[in-house]
Formats: structure tokens, sequence, C-alpha cells
């Protein structure tokens, strides 16, 4: 009897991620979704530049390679070449979806686009080498940032999800993590509606997954998911931060 | 012989681009070719199509990349500042071997320039659309019913080579009304399925649209391939018009509104006794290298006229190995060349030398 296997839409290759990374956990969600919605065949996924960069081999449907940060305005093109019967996601992390993407984040949200959007926030540049995001936490030490993030000289983080629920088109809204058997279920049952969403033709959706880098922390694995608890939760809290229809059905 | 309609450049190329079955565009707006941009806008939800008006240039491009990549036909219109912003997304339309169509409207520069017409974009269009080995197929109207040919021929070109087309032209093109025949017959079907990501219905692999290629040397075989590509649209696609070569000892080179100055500068000159004749690029990429080498065996002097402090010449002075003299007759910054600057230069020409 088979009790576990590889998700249909994740394909049968190694993945190039270090050790407690957590982007693999994220794929396989999504091809756990895409599998569960039988959506393969008409799924294109939109890989960043970034760590996950090379999630085009990773997925098993028709992918396509953006340009750093412009995924939502390709997944527009894609989506809008065939709405009717296309499924549109992208796959970004916190460079490329909250600093050099953010004019195509918030546009695409405020179009109501039907599309679905995956952000991994691991509040640092992880295929660079560990420069600031613009999710680093105050005081967080990075390449860049050695003395730790000065917020009276650098600002603040980005605080996506909150930021986008004040966006009109924009309709579902979660951030979630997968630091945990809890969270993880959580964060499945999310990136599930966030698909169905699209499928339904109700707009604009995007789960922040709070993620780990514990190359780029300095931290084993272990470490690097108390890290995220002590101190990526408290600043990103998890939950729905916006959620149209069920706004409606409350009133 | 098809029925003619008096329609203005940017709205004619709007339509031949319709009639060439695209049907998603997405721009931002900019003078001088936002008339693109509202035709479609009209034209677009009635014929089932795609009018976006994205967030900037940038979105704008990278849409089309999206629309290309899914195998659709896809274009987009801008005007010279709004083209630099567009260098990253066509480099990786090329990078990606993507077809697509960008109309450049083109007005003066550098900087935010003016908006008057302007052929300073010359460098930018033939030689470094974007960071990267690449080339675009670059076409240069001379009329509106060129514009409406070229658009319809550039998205037939880019689907044949799979790779972005420019329609460079500039605000007198665009602005200008003329009787155009719209009667282009049939549009060329290409068979995209083995690349585009449109889904694989769960019957084939998954097709992957890509610019990354971390092993140098597979990025160089990419690069190779691609330049092998290049080779047969030099070979097969180079597009000139000549105007009273026959017997000509001077020879224009010139394209687009310069080529209309200088096309009655040369009757003028013929009336006086001066035997000058024409060469005008349709392809600026390819550059009609062989015939202007030919020329060059014939002629005493080449004068290039030009809407720029002197872009073209250089690629002039290539192709004839610069074996005879070229002159530049120039204005710039969205000032046109007169019939009387274009005259005087050949003037000067016709000094150059005794016997040819």
């Amino acid at each position: 009897m088979v009790v576990f296997e590889k998700p249909k839409a994740l394909a049968d290759v190694p993945l190039h991620y270090c050790p407690g990374c957590t982007h693999g956990i994220i794929h396989r969600l999504v091809a756990e979704v895409i599998d569960e919605l039988g959506i393969e065949g008409r799924t294109i996924g939109i890989a960043p530049v970034g760590c996950s960069v090379f999630a085009y081999n990773y997925f098993n449907c028709d992918m396509i390679e953006a340009a750093h940060g412009r995924a939502p305005a390709v997944a527009t093109g894609v989506k809008r070449s065939d709405p009717e019967n296309n499924v549109v996601f992208t796959y970004q992390g916190d460079g490329d979806l909250a600093a050099i993407g953010t004019a195509e984040t918030v546009h695409a949200a405020a179009r109501g686009e039907n599309i679905t959007v995956i952000f991994v926030n691991n509040a640092i540049y992880g295929m660079t080498g560990g420069q600031m995001a613009p999710t680093t936490l105050p005081g967080q030490v990075t390449q860049t940032s050695p003395y730790g993030r000065d917020t009276s000289k650098v600002g603040f983080p980005v605080k996506v999800c909150e930021m986008l629920s004040n966006v009109d088109g924009a309709t579902y809204l979660e951030r979630v993590a997968v630091n945990n058997v809890k969270n993880v279920k959580n964060a499945k049952k999310a990136i599930k509606k966030a698909f169905q969403n699209q499928l339904d033709g109700k707009g604009f959706s995007l789960i922040e997954v709070v993620s780990t880098c514990p190359t780029n922390w300095g931290l084993t694995p272990e470490k690097a998911l108390e890290w995220l608890e002590d101190n990526m939760l408290p600043y990103y809290p998890l939950g729905v931060y916006k959620d149209k229809f069920a706004e409606k059905e409350d009133k | 012989m098809a029925d003619k309609v008096l329609m203005k450049g940017n709205e004619a190329l709007a339509e031949a681009a319709i009639m060439a079955g695209c049907r998603h565009y997405f721009g931002y707006p900019i003078t001088p070719q936002t008339e693109i941009a509202a035709y479609m806008a009209k034209r677009m939800p009635l014929i089932g199509g795609t009018f976006l008006q994205a967030e900037s240039e940038i979105a704008a491009i990278n849409m089309v990349y999206g629309a290309a990549a899914a195998g659709k036909r896809a274009m987009t219109s801008s005007s010279s500042p709004g083209i630099a912003l567009k260098s990253e997304g066509i480099s990786y339309l090329a990078g990606s071997d993507l077809p697509a169509l960008i109309i450049n409207v083109q007005r003066g520069g550098p900087g935010l320039g003016g908006i008057q017409p302007s052929q300073s974009d010359y460098f930018q269009a033939t030689k470094s659309a974007g960071h990267g080995d690449f080339h675009l197929i670059v076409l240069a109207p001379a009329s509106v019913q060129e514009m409406v040919d070229l658009t319809f021929k550039g998205f037939d070109l880019a689907d044949k080579y799979r790779m972005p087309t420019m329609l460079l032209s500039d605000g007198t093109m665009g602005q200008m009304m003329e009787p155009v025949s719209l009667d282009m017959g049939e549009v060329k079907e290409y068979d995209k399925s083995s690349w585009a990501a449109c889904g694989t219905k769960c019957e084939r692999e998954h097709n992957v649209v890509n610019s990354l290629f971390i092993q140098p040397d597979e990025l160089e075989k990419y690069n190779f391939e691609r330049f092998e590509r290049y080779a047969q649209i030099e070979a097969n696609e180079v597009m000139y018009d000549e105007y009273r070569m026959e017997d000509a000892e001077i020879c224009i080179v010139a394209y687009g509104v310069a080529a209309r100055v200088s096309q009655n500068a040369i009757d003028k000159a013929r009336e006086n006794g001066i035997k000058v004749g024409m060469i005008r690029p349709i392809t600026l990429w390819p550059f009609p290298k062989a015939v202007l080498n030919a020329a060059a065996d014939k002629v005493k002097a080449f004068v290039s006229v030009e809407l720029s402090m002197g872009q073209m010449i250089e690629d002039i002075e290539l192709a004839i190995r610069c074996k005879k003299p070229v002159l530049l007759c120039n204005r710039t910054g969205g000032m046109i060349p007169t019939t009387g600057d274009v005259l005087s230069k050949i003037e000067e020409a016709n000094k150059i030398g005794g016997d040819k």
C-alpha cells in the first residue's frame, strides 16, 4: 500500500535548495494542490529571479522564467491569453515581489488580476548570498546590514499582506508559515483556496509563506525554525488579511 | 485594386496589427504614439481581444512576454523614453526566442527630450535594444502604407524567426494622414506547440520559456544558434528601395521621414543636372550592406540624411568599407531637415573629386 508519494505535478529531479530550506515544502504544497484540483494540464507557472529561479525545472506544468520582479506582469499576459481555461500562478521571493517588483505586485492586485501568487518571505536575499531584503527585520544582521538593520537609516520592513489589504482589487490575502506540521497544513489549505479562487474567477489571491533561510541566517535548520517563530512571526503575524468573498458572506 | 481609405499612420498601424491576428496589446501612454493605444482600446473589446493599459512600460513589455510565451501574437507600442524602459523585457524576449512586435514612434532625446519627430534611437534599435548578444529585426516605414505593410510583415518575421521585431517609426509617420490599402492577404499561421507555455493538457512534456543558462557552454551554444538564424535573416530578409540610382554619382541614404524629404531634394537637384539618387533602407537590421557596397563602386560620394547627430552614417561607412566619403545632413532634437538643407548637401557632395 502506498502511503506517501511524490505529487505528479512535481518533476522527478533533485532540488538545488540548501539543507533545511523550506522552499521544498512550499513547492510540494503547490504541487499537491495542483494534483488535487486536477489542473496540471492547464496550469502555467511563472518563476522569479532569486533562490527559486529554477522552479521552472521542478514543476511538471508549463513554466515561464520572468525577469526579476516582473512575474505578476508576465502572469497577466499569460492569463489574458486564455482567461476562460488557463490557471496561472507566480512563485516569488521577498526581494522579487516586495522590492524590485512592488509596482507589478500592487497593480496586479489593483486590477483584480485572476491569478494566484505564492510569496515566500524569508527576510533575506538568498541567491546572492544573504543581503538585506525589503522584509529583513529591524536589527537583523545581513551582508549589507552588517551592524543590523538600522531603521533610522534604511527604514522598516514591508508588510505585504497588510499593505495589499488596502487594495480594493485584491480578493484573498493570507499569511501562513511552514515551520511546524500544524502550520504546514494551514499553509496548504490557504494555497488550495488561492487556486480555487482563480478557478471560480474570484480574482487576485496572494499567500505569503513565512519561510527560513538557514544558510544565510547562519543557523542550523532546527535553530532557523525556532528563529522564525521567535522573530518573524511576531513581526509578521499569521492569518487572513483579506477575504473579499467571506466579507460579503458575513454581510 | 483594393479600396483605399484615408488614415492616420498610428491608427493604420493599429488596424494592420489586428488584421495580422494580434489580439493582445499592452501599452502605456506616451506622446506621440498614444493614438495606437486609443485605437486598440476601442477595437479590441469588440473583437474579443485584449487591450490593457499597464502600470508602466516595464509591465507592458512583460505582459507582452507572457502573452507571447503562451503562443499569442502580442504587441506593445511606445516612444523613445518608454522604449528605454522596455529594454530589459526586449532582451528577455530575445533570450527566450519569443516573437513579438514592438513599435517605437520616435521622439527627440536624450532624457525626456521632446515630443517632435526624431530618428535618434537608431543605435538603440539596431545595436543596443537591451543587454546581451542579440538583434531585433528593425523595420523603417516611410509612408502610412508602409506603416501598414511593415506591421503585417513584422508579425510574420517575428513568428518565422522566433524573435522580437521592432517597427522604428517617428512622430511624422505616426501623425500624418495618407490613403492606404488594408488588403494584406492571408495571415500565415505558425505552429508554436513545441515551445509555447499554454498548458500541457497532460499530453506532452512541460514546455519551459526561459533565458537562463547557468552553464557558460550551454549559453554560448544558444547564442551561436541564434546567430545562425540571424545570418539567415541577413541573407534573406534585407529590404530597401532605390530611387533614381541608374546613373547616380551621388547616393543619398535615408529612411523614414528623412527619405521623404530627400526624394524632393533629389528631384530638384536632377533639374539642376546633378546625378543623384537614393538607397532607402527598409530593414535597418539587417542593414542593406551589399547594395550599398556595390553602389560605392559607382558613385563618388554618399550623403546620410538623418534626424539625429549621425547614427546610421556609421553603418553606411562600415557597409562601404570607407571606400567613398560619406557626408552627413542632419537636424536633431525634433527638427526635420528641409529640402533646401538636403539640396545644399547634395551640391557639396557634387564638388567632391573630379570623376567619380
